[in-house]
């Protein structure tokens, strides 16, 4: 119906995203019925989502002018932005966001250059860019989920680290098992994306290959190889940040800085 | 297994000068100046809110003062490693939080900090001095109250302290259990030359317990004496 309506492109991505946004808020206020209140929070994320997008996509129409290695700004811009948005999840833990760039740009960082450079994912900027954002953004989440895991472990087993503390042990001891338990809780969803991987769902990049007529058996494998890039770089972020944030949660003299009304 | 004790008695073996916490705009610990002498059981009492495991808590350092010191056996404990002295002042809390497993790698816990492992024989000896034989591998989860208690305070002695730190230890406790405790903390204390400061909101816990009494007011010191001088009411 739309198409013959908006004869551009632009204009009929418009519509489409006009469309996409009045579902989403139809269910806001459905929720809101319900006095579940998300109504400025889904707003503002529409907006700015959509602003982000397009300005990401008028970059990428700048990109594509200019020679391959620039993308490498992009995602470096990416890691910044992503190591910003998911340290929030560790409100109140000193030097949250240092520890989720690092993490990111490690984790996402190496896996795209590994990858890259083996020739899995294609130099050219409408390949390099679009993977290696899902690979940031996923990265981001997992980030994200650890920092959120591991804070709300802390918090409500503040008097067992101190206890630990108060005998003597070295404060990245008193919480290693929760930093275990914050990278496992972590990874589950990358873990159950690949387990579901083509029985409960087709992933976008997929899709994506399929409409621009590439072979699907060809876009099935490549679907998998960047889900199981997915799952090394945010284990490896993981891995990092719940290593790095162990010794933030701490103050010099090696106390529990992270606790409820502390 | 007794502690290793360097000063004469009578020695002060813990002293705090003008020690404060401040969180925010409230005064938490306000000036409090006290010496603990060696082998002494002084009574940190005062109502709920007084400030007195706040103020137990700056004495191992597991929050930082605001202003003031804190010496151990004459020395500024900032110049410590954080372990070291928690290891010299060790503290018992309200609740034990016994770590999963059995007793025995409970109490092995302090020593293997250091890279120590406690001989079977030295859990048996400590958990005889708690009246608990027979208990090491004993799985934490089956542990009463009172036994959790008294497994934590051989933990804290398995590290050999120079001060014992008890915060509220009986006060999860029932009446039969919460004097089990306190005889057996009086007997080891007295039998090894223990310091200890006893954090207790319990006036006649402290009268029998304590050799002196300190009373905390709304973070501040308000007077030291014997008991039958500061708990006349």
């Amino acid at each position: 119906m739309l198409k013959s309506l908006f004869h551009s492109q632009i204009s009929l991505g418009f519509a489409q995203a006009a469309i996409a946004a009045a579902l989403a808020l139809l269910v806001i206020l459905l929720a809101r019925r319900r006095n579940i209140h998300l109504e400025s929070d889904t707003a503002v994320a529409l907006l700015r989502g959509i602003v982000q997008i397009v300005a990401v996509g008028s970059i990428l129409m700048l990109l594509l002018k200019g020679p391959r290695w620039s993308s490498v700004f992009l995602l470096t811009a990416m890691i910044i932005a992503a190591g910003s948005i998911s340290a929030r999840r560790a409100k109140n833990i000193p030097g949250a966001q240092k520890v989720s760039t690092y993490s990111i740009a490690a984790g996402a960082g190496l896996v795209t250059a590994i990858m890259t450079w083996a020739g899995v994912i294609d130099t050219a900027i409408t390949t390099l860019i679009p993977v290696g954002s899902m690979i940031i953004a996923n990265a981001m989440n997992t980030n994200g989920l650890a920092l959120n895991r591991f804070r709300s472990e802390v918090l409500s087993h503040a008097g067992e680290i101190e206890t630990a503390l108060a005998l003597g042990a070295a404060p990245p001891e008193t919480v290693a098992r929760y930093a275990e338990s914050s990278i496992h809780a972590s990874l589950i969803p990358a873990i159950d994306n690949l387990r579901s991987l083509g029985i409960v769902w087709i992933p976008g990049l997929m899709t994506g290959m399929l409409l621009s007529g590439s072979s699907p058996l060809y876009a099935a494998i490549y679907q998998f190889v960047v889900i199981a890039m997915i799952l090394a770089s945010s284990g490896l972020t993981s891995l990092l940040s719940t290593m790095m944030i162990r010794n933030h949660a701490f103050s010099p003299a090696e106390q529990l800085m992270l606790r409820n009304g502390g | 297994m007794s502690a290793t004790h360097h000063s004469a008695p009578d020695a002060v073996v813990l002293r705090t000068e003008h020690l404060s916490r401040r969180v925010g705009d409230a005064a938490i610990v306000s000036n409090i100046s006290l010496d603990v002498r060696r082998a002494e059981l002084l009574g940190v009492v005062g109502a709920s809110g007084s400030g007195k495991s706040s103020f137990l808590r700056l004495l191992n350092r597991l929050d930082e003062p605001t202003s003031g010191a804190v010496f151990l056996e004459g020395q500024d404990y900032r110049q410590l490693p954080p372990r070291e002295l928690r290891r010299r002042v060790c503290m018992v809390t309200q609740r034990p939080f016994l770590f999963p497993g059995n007793v025995a790698s409970n109490l092995r816990f302090g020593p293997l900090q250091r890279g120590e492992t406690l001989s079977d024989s030295a859990v048996s000896e400590l958990l005889e001095r708690v009246g608990l034989p027979g208990f090491a591998a004993r799985d934490v989860t089956n542990l009463s109250g009172g036994e959790q208690q008294r497994v934590s305070l051989a933990r804290a002695l398995a590290n050999r302290p120079e001060v014992l730190l008890l915060d509220e230890p009986t006060s999860a406790l029932d009446e039969q259990a919460k004097l089990g405790i306190e005889q057996l903390i009086c007997n080891v204390v007295r039998q090894h030359s223990l310091t200890c400061v006893l954090v207790t909101h319990d006036r006649d816990q402290a009268r029998r317990m304590c050799d002196r009494v300190a009373l905390l007011e709304a973070g501040r010191l308000i007077q030291t004496g014997t008991p039958a001088e500061v708990l006349h009411a």
